[in-house]
């Protein structure tokens, strides 16, 4: 009986993947492939040779207890982690087909294509409207831009993320004076305007109140199929709503990884059975 | 159960907890006086200055210059020979110590390098006065040629008060919360644009408020120019605005009230006094700019 489930449940994935697809331009079917992927801080081992496939244009979701790397995994891939001392990666990162290790990569290009949004919502100290349209300066010549595109960039961002109507007229308003929710969504519209791949999204609701998290769980199923977005996650009930691929990891290795609905119903590994049910983390 | 432990509350406050109470009382009575303590010198100070200045204490006093032997007249050249050293040390002390704070905390990566900085940064600081007079001597009036001028006094006080403003800069920048930083870089944005744009807007208080202060203590000092361009005298027109040029010795407010107090036989008191007065303003007007500053962009940015 369960297996017919998720086996329907399968296939009605697979088919409204493909329709989210065709939908799309072009891309490669994996938009991560990582093989043997190490890090260590310092003498810490925070991964172990990670190997793993995600999906272009649907959700995936990092989850397991604290400690166990997922947010670390999820850095690797626009080089976050480069930003601490002491950290050395070993293995490839392929995005979208390009090892982003690659010496000629340029962090400033992979980070255009591969954005981040954190734990804590973190706009930065000017306006709503500069906020969004922060990513396309830094990103053209100076004088290149005039006034009527950036404005139409930014109206574009925040309507995506449902936010325009409620900003409209105060867009000089500062950004860190919105609600907690809102500079959440302000977070991933300035992402936007920059025409990204993927989405990471560490933990994007554990600041957000229930209403919150509602309000951002429904713009990142709205976002999904046009980004590929991977999500890190404490919320296991959060991961089956909203992810249609679920990675399980455990002390720096990945442990499973399938789609959620499978996942969570016939985990494959004694580990991750035990982690679902609550047996510990 | 008897009928005294009905009454007594569950919570009721012990005696330990009678004697804690009263051991916090008198700690914080102490610690009270003690921050009204520190403002009785300042007032008493500056209240009995300006008492005894009273006299020659007006505006002709600031404007003139020296007569009778620096016996009558006014301060104007020591004024403006101060503003002169002051302003021209700091055009040498705030691009250079500015831009060192921001590399030193915005760029360097924990080396030998950047350890072997900040050491001397932190041993430059503690560096007496009268020993960056003696170093200004050697290195600028006399090695670099410079003889003893403006030039010569104001890089000296340049040194002394580089490592001050290296380190407020750098105090100021960490302030800065790094999630800012963050969200630039993950926007694509260099180490220089998130500086410009972000950093650098959210801690131009601080900064300003590490320099001003240096202003306070580079019209202060009387050492570091004593040897290396202040002079006892100097003939300048009355309210003359340029009357120096950098390659000359000028007088200073400082060294000014050294000479008149212990130089020069029977300046009257209240002129040593009108001195004092007119350096301390100098330095409390200073003050006030920085506060004033720093109190508007605090106003400005919310985060």
């Amino acid at each position: 009986m369960i297996r017919a489930t998720s086996l329907l449940m399968t296939m009605y994935m697979v088919f409204s993947d493909d329709t989210v697809m065709g939908s799309n331009r072009n891309r490669p079917k994996y938009a991560i492939e990582t093989s043997n992927l190490n890090l260590w801080y310092g003498d810490f081992q925070a991964l172990l040779s990670v190997c793993s496939k995600i999906k272009a244009g649907i959700i995936t979701a990092l989850i397991g207890p604290s400690g166990c790397g997922k947010t670390t995994l999820l850095r690797c891939f626009n080089r976050m982690n480069e930003r601490f001392e002491g950290v050395r990666v070993e293995g490839s990162v392929e995005i979208l087909g390009s090892n982003i290790y690659d010496p000629e990569v340029s962090v400033v290009e992979l980070r255009k294509k591969v954005g981040m949004v954190f734990q804590r919502p973190n706009p930065l100290p000017l306006s709503i409207h500069d906020n969004v349209a922060f990513g396309i300066k830094v990103h053209s010549p100076r004088r290149s831009l005039n006034k009527y595109e950036i404005d139409t960039a930014v109206q574009k961002a925040l309507q995506e993320v449902f936010l325009f109507d409620s900003v409209k007229d105060k867009l000089r308003r500062k950004g860190t004076e919105l609600q907690l929710e809102q500079q959440q969504k302000l977070c991933i519209a300035r992402l936007l305007p920059l025409k990204p791949e993927l989405l990471l999204m560490d933990e994007p609701c554990s600041a957000l109140d229930a209403a919150g998290t509602e309000a951002v769980e429904e713009l990142l199923l709205s976002l999904r199929g046009q980004y590929t977005i991977v999500i890190v996650t404490h919320n296991m009930a959060q991961a089956r709503r909203i992810s249609d691929e679920c990675i399980y990891m455990l002390n720096g290795e990945l442990i499973e990884h399938g789609e959620t609905a499978n996942l969570f119903l016939n985990p494959k590994d004694k580990r991750t059975e035990e982690y679902i049910e609550g047996r510990y983390g | 159960m008897d009928g005294n432990e009905h009454t007594k509350n569950l919570f009721a406050a012990t005696d330990l907890i009678h004697k804690k109470l009263r051991a916090q009382r008198t700690v914080k009575w102490i610690f009270g006086s003690m921050s009204v303590v520190i403002l009785i010198p300042l007032v008493a100070l500056t209240s009995y200055l300006i008492i005894r200045a009273w006299p020659s204490l007006t505006w002709d006093f600031i404007t003139d210059v020296p007569k009778q032997g620096m016996r009558s007249g006014g301060i104007w050249p020591a004024l403006i020979g101060t503003l002169y050293t002051v302003t021209f040390s700091l055009l040498v002390a705030v691009p250079v110590g500015v831009m060192a704070g921001i590399y030193l905390n915005e760029y360097a990566r924990e080396s030998w390098f950047t350890r072997i900085v900040n050491l001397a940064v932190v041993n430059l600081a503690g560096v007496p006065s009268i020993v960056h007079a003696l170093f200004g001597l050697g290195a600028f009036v006399v090695f670099a040629g410079l003889g003893k001028s403006i030039l010569s006094a104001s890089l000296t006080l340049a040194i002394m008060t580089l490592p001050v403003i290296i380190v407020s800069t750098k105090e100021a920048l960490f302030a800065v919360p790094v999630t800012f930083r963050m969200a630039c870089w993950n926007l694509g944005a260099s180490r220089w644009q998130t500086i410009r744009t972000i950093v650098l807007p959210n801690s131009i208080g601080g900064i300003l408020t590490g320099i001003i202060l240096q202003v306070c203590r580079a019209a202060g000092e009387t050492a570091p120019i004593m040897f290396t361009g202040a002079v006892f005298f100097k003939f300048v027109k009355r309210g003359d605005l340029f009357p120096y040029k950098p390659t000359e010795q000028c007088m200073a407010l400082s060294y000014h009230l050294h000479t008149i107090s212990t130089q020069v036989p029977g300046v009257p008191e209240s002129m040593l006094y009108a001195t004092a007065v007119v350096l301390l303003g100098f330095v409390l007007a200073f003050n006030a700019i920085a506060i004033v500053l720093r109190t508007r962009i605090r106003n400005r940015k919310k985060w």
